[in-house]
């Protein structure tokens, strides 16, 4: 019995401590994102042999934008949606 | 074939179409129905003024000539976006905390609300917009030439049609932009019009692709094969362009004044930010993603001749889709439309507030700043800038013919309003950035880049030829370098001693305590701190605050805003205090309309100027003034308490003095009684054994015990005279009487029973011929007293008193001053109380209870008996009251 007192209060503030931790992380994600972009696009330009197709290269860079468009789009709405979830926790 | 003339009818039923938009937005808006603005696709459409017809047209033309680097223009931006929660979502943050108006805003708030850095950023815009618009202006008159070239009508005047475009801009965005003064209250119309723009050349560059890849070549595989045999695929750009070029974007997408007016000004939702990190570059990937085929297939499709940023528009026309071309060509015209609109609203907003607004100010300094119409000035500046910017836009047109150079301009343009970057950036994350920095930062950018780049192509424009500078200073070989860029040589020595000027002097220098504090606001933005107190207040402003904020916002808005400022304080009525918090409020509504620094000036010319500006430096001057006020208080109590206890332990002695002189009273009155009383009961024992007296001998005993009993009886009537007099219950016997009179009866009484001391009384006689109304048995006894006084302790050889009489206004005056010692100071608190007899080396008679019954009959009368310390020998002061004088 007297162990049963403490339990939930542990429990929940767990989930509270992993909710502000999965944001924490999120925000790295979004920082890091450009991060990754600067990486994805600058990089070709090191290693791209002369003369090659521009063709791929298009494709690849389009790929590489729209790879970015995604993920900005996710992180955004999941940003969005815990900070919602921040709002109505703290009201 | 489309005429010309059925061209400019489609132009202008599309132009009048956007007014109708903004018009019927604006209507909207107004009734409060236009939730659908406040959305977040409203939004990142306004941002596609990005899109300019530069892009529009020039991004084929960029592909064809140099392969994917176009690519680089949208890169940029799309890193800026993906990573907004770095630097963008602070930036429409602050924007919105600090209610901004323009980026020279921004940066001039950041320093300390620095009216000549705002100057300085504003003129730099003016420069970098001002070609900018010249080459939309070109691109449009190309698209029309397209057109007109076939066509029956001739070629048309490419001036004209400029002219007319230009104009027509300006209009639009003076009826759409300056409706409302207050850039934050920001404009419905004009963003719906915007984004029905950038939907109109996401449609038609769309539409045009679609067709080149399915429609000329046989869908994306065939685009594909053609590529890899398409001069596009000799892409061969370096490395550092493609980085530099990135680099460059993405610092214009922030700095450039429209975008910073759709991105910050015009936001209306931080959340709108998040989806315009994605949607935007969306938006951007789909103007993209058919360049590439357009250029290649319209390499390969139109003859060599053509110029290939007009392929959007040719191609369509090669195939004889004048439909298709017609509406590619209103996807121009509208990138260029909705650039000029924004570039001019955001560009005016600078002008107006940072150049023609404080000079205003500072032209009718001495006035108040209410007693002229601020919000006429400021709304007839902002749209005489918006002439004047794309006038000059025109202009520039004008005077460089179209010629090529105009098409460099863009990525000039882009360095050019970059060189705010490093202020910018280090202003939101560095709290050590000061406005010297920024500053010397900012000018010494600027400078080169106009050097290098600006000058020698506005020459090449507007001269024809490239001035070549002296040595080290040429502008193609700075510093004797040689790059085969321009363009990345000029940006990396512009921004980069723009940065380590920035730096350096940052680092320097001392911030003013106005920069500290904003500093601190806009690095910690995010921490909600409550906005320090930047004002003093003086009281009785209020009224003057509430017509002048009633100028720029609006009666209606600015009553509402210090009622609720007003309800904030806790009034039920009534203006709000001018506090700090309210001052700063107003400054704030008043930024949104005429930008920071000139809020900040108009405030504080009505409030006297009395900007504190360190919110740390007010709490410890409240601390001091604080500490200053208790320590000052309890100094105050102390004194007072040393004072109350000055005055018990005076009270004390007195009591204890009452007491001995009680005590030494007593015994005297005992032995005063017994004397008499023992020579009566020995006279009077003789009296009764002695037969045999003689008769003298009987005669004189019984005159000793007579006198003996007249002395006793003489005692006691004084001291039950005193004790009718403390008690009130005197009569007084009132008459008029001649002072003259009074004086010479108590002389009298006094000379005939001190025959053996002489005293000479000096009086004038003169001066005493006053007609009095009083008790003048009461009032003797009083002269009575103090003569007798004066004979029995004056000390002098030859013992004088001197009876002066004042008449003054009101009151009689007469003073009993005789040559003696007078009385020493520590007994003359004691002489007026009962019983008291001072010590004296003098016979003295009396029992102590003269001056007590002096005063007592004094007070009776209605007048007062004082002694005047300080003469030389005993003084007394007789005041005798205007009642006395009734009959004078």
């Amino acid at each position: 019995m007297s162990d049963a007192d403490p339990r939930p209060r542990r429990g929940r503030s767990t989930f509270l401590e992993r909710k502000t931790y999965r944001r924490a992380r999120l925000e790295d994600a979004a920082r890091l994102l450009p991060v990754l972009g600067l990486f994805l696009l600058l990089s070709p330009t090191a290693i791209r042999s002369t003369g090659g197709g521009s063709g791929l290269w298009l494709i690849y860079f389009m790929g590489v934008w729209l790879l970015l468009i995604v993920a900005a789009a996710v992180l955004s709405r999941a940003l969005a949606r815990t900070s919602q979830d921040q709002g109505q926790g703290g009201a | 074939m489309l005429s010309f003339d059925g061209l400019v009818a489609v132009c202008v039923l599309y132009v009048a179409g956007l007014f109708g938009v903004a018009f019927w937005a604006e209507k909207r808006a107004g009734e409060g129905r236009a939730r659908w603005l406040n959305s977040p696709l409203i939004y990142t459409l306004s941002l596609s003024i990005y899109t300019t017809a530069w892009t529009f047209y020039g991004a084929v033309g960029n592909a064809a000539r140099s392969g994917l680097e176009f690519m680089t223009i949208y890169l940029g931006p799309t890193l800026v976006f993906v990573g907004w929660f770095w630097l963008l979502r602070k930036m429409v943050r602050i924007g919105r905390a600090q209610r901004i108006t323009s980026v020279a805003d921004m940066i001039s708030s950041r320093y300390g609300k620095s009216g000549g850095l705002a100057a300085l950023v504003t003129l730099l815009a003016v420069v970098g917009t001002t070609p900018y618009i010249a080459l939309q202006l070109q691109s449009l008159t190309l698209a029309f030439g397209v057109f007109a070239r076939p066509g029956a009508l001739g070629a048309p005047d490419a001036g004209s049609t400029a002219i007319w475009v230009a104009g027509g801009l300006a209009l639009f965005t003076i009826v759409f932009g300056t409706r409302s003064l207050d850039a934050n209250e920001r404009h419905p119309g004009l963003v719906s019009a915007i984004a029905a723009e950038a939907v109109v050349k996401l449609f038609a560059f769309l539409a045009v692709g679609a067709f080149v890849v399915w429609g000329v070549a046989d869908g994306p595989a065939d685009i594909l094969a053609r590529i890899e045999t398409s001069p596009v695929a000799a892409w061969d750009a370096g490395g550092a362009r493609w980085l530099g070029l990135t680099v460059l974007a993405a610092a214009a997408i922030v700095c450039l004044p429209r975008m910073f007016q759709v991105l910050v000004v015009e936001n209306r939702d931080e959340r709108h930010l998040a989806t315009a990190s994605w949607a935007f570059p969306l938006y951007l990937f789909c103007m993209c993603i058919f360049v590439v085929p357009i250029a290649v297939v319209g390499l390969a499709e139109l003859p060599t001749d053509a110029n290939p940023d007009l392929f959007v528009l040719t191609l369509p026309l090669h195939a004889n889709q004048s439909g298709l071309a017609l509406l590619a060509f209103l996807g121009g015209f509208s990138a260029a439309t909705s650039m000029v609109i924004v570039a001019a609203l955001a560009v005016s907003t600078m002008v107006s507030n940072h150049i023609i607004v404080p000079i205003w100010l500072a032209a009718t300094r001495g006035e108040r700043p209410i007693t002229g119409d601020m919000a006429r000035v400021a709304l007839v500046a902002r749209r005489l800038s918006i002439i004047g910017i794309v006038g000059l836009g025109y202009l520039y047109y004008d005077l460089s013919g179209g010629a090529e150079a105009l098409s460099a301009i863009g990525l000039i343009a882009f360095l050019g309003v970059s060189q705010v970057l490093p202020a910018l950036i280090g202003g939101i994350f560095w709290r050590g950035a000061t406005r010297a920095g920024a500053a010397v930062g900012i000018g010494l950018g600027f400078g080169i880049w106009a050097w290098l780049l600006f000058l020698p192509n506005a020459a090449a424009g507007l001269l024809g030829t490239i001035p070549e500078g002296p040595g080290w200073l040429n502008p193609a070989t700075p510093l004797g370098l040689t790059g085969t860029d321009p363009l990345l040589t000029a940006m990396v020595l512009s921004l980069g001693i723009n940065t380590f000027a920035f730096v350096a002097v940052s680092l320097l220098s001392f911030p003013s305590p106005l920069e500290r504090l904003m500093g601190a606001q806009f690095v910690h933005v995010y921490d909600h701190s409550p906005t320090p107190s930047a004002w003093r207040g003086s009281t009785g402003t209020a009224n003057d605050l509430l017509v002048m904020a009633g100028r720029i916002l609006g009666s209606e808005r600015a009553t509402a805003l210090f009622e609720a400022a007003a309800r904030d304080q806790g009034r039920q009525d009534g203006l709000p205090e001018p506090t700090p918090a309210m001052l700063e409020l107003l400054e704030r509504e008043l930024a949104g309309s005429v930008g920071a620094a000139t809020a900040h000036a108009m405030v504080g010319q009505i409030t006297g100027g009395a900007s504190v500006s360190v919110r740390d430096l007010i709490a410890v001057a409240d601390e001091t003034a604080q500490m200053m006020e208790y320590s000052s208080r309890l100094q105050a109590q102390s004194q007072e308490l040393s004072q109350t206890a000055a005055r018990l332990r005076e009270a004390n002695n007195k009591l204890r003095e009452m007491s001995v002189q009680k005590d030494a009273f007593l015994s005297s009155v005992s032995h005063e009684l017994r004397t008499p009383m023992t020579s009566i009961r020995a006279f009077s024992e003789i009296l009764m054994q002695g037969e045999a007296m003689p008769g003298a001998e009987r005669a004189r005993f019984s005159r000793i015990i007579h006198d003996e009993s007249l002395r006793l009886t003489r005692l006691l009537d004084d001291l039950l005279d005193l004790s009718v007099l403390e008690s009130g219950q005197v009569t007084l016997n009132e008459s008029t009487v001649q002072l003259v009179d009074v004086i010479d009866r108590a002389v009298h009484a006094t000379s005939a029973s001190a025959a053996n001391r002489r005293l000479v009384v000096r009086r004038d006689r003169a001066a005493e011929e006053i007609e009095l109304f009083t008790d003048a048995d009461r009032l003797t006894q009083v002269f009575v007293n103090l003569i007798s006084n004066a004979q029995k302790y004056c000390d002098a050889e030859v013992p004088t008193l001197e009876i002066i009489v004042r008449r003054r206004p009101g009151r009689i005056e007469l003073e009993f001053s005789d040559n003696g010692t007078g009385i020493a100071p520590d007994q003359e608190s004691l002489i007026f109380e009962k019983f008291a007899r001072i010590a004296s080396g003098m016979d003295a008679t009396g029992a102590g209870l003269g001056l007590a019954i002096s005063r007592e009959i004094m007070a009776r009368i209605g007048g007062a008996l004082s002694y005047v310390p300080g003469q030389s020998g005993a003084t007394f002061r007789i005041r005798l009251p205007a009642r006395a004088l009734r009959a004078a």
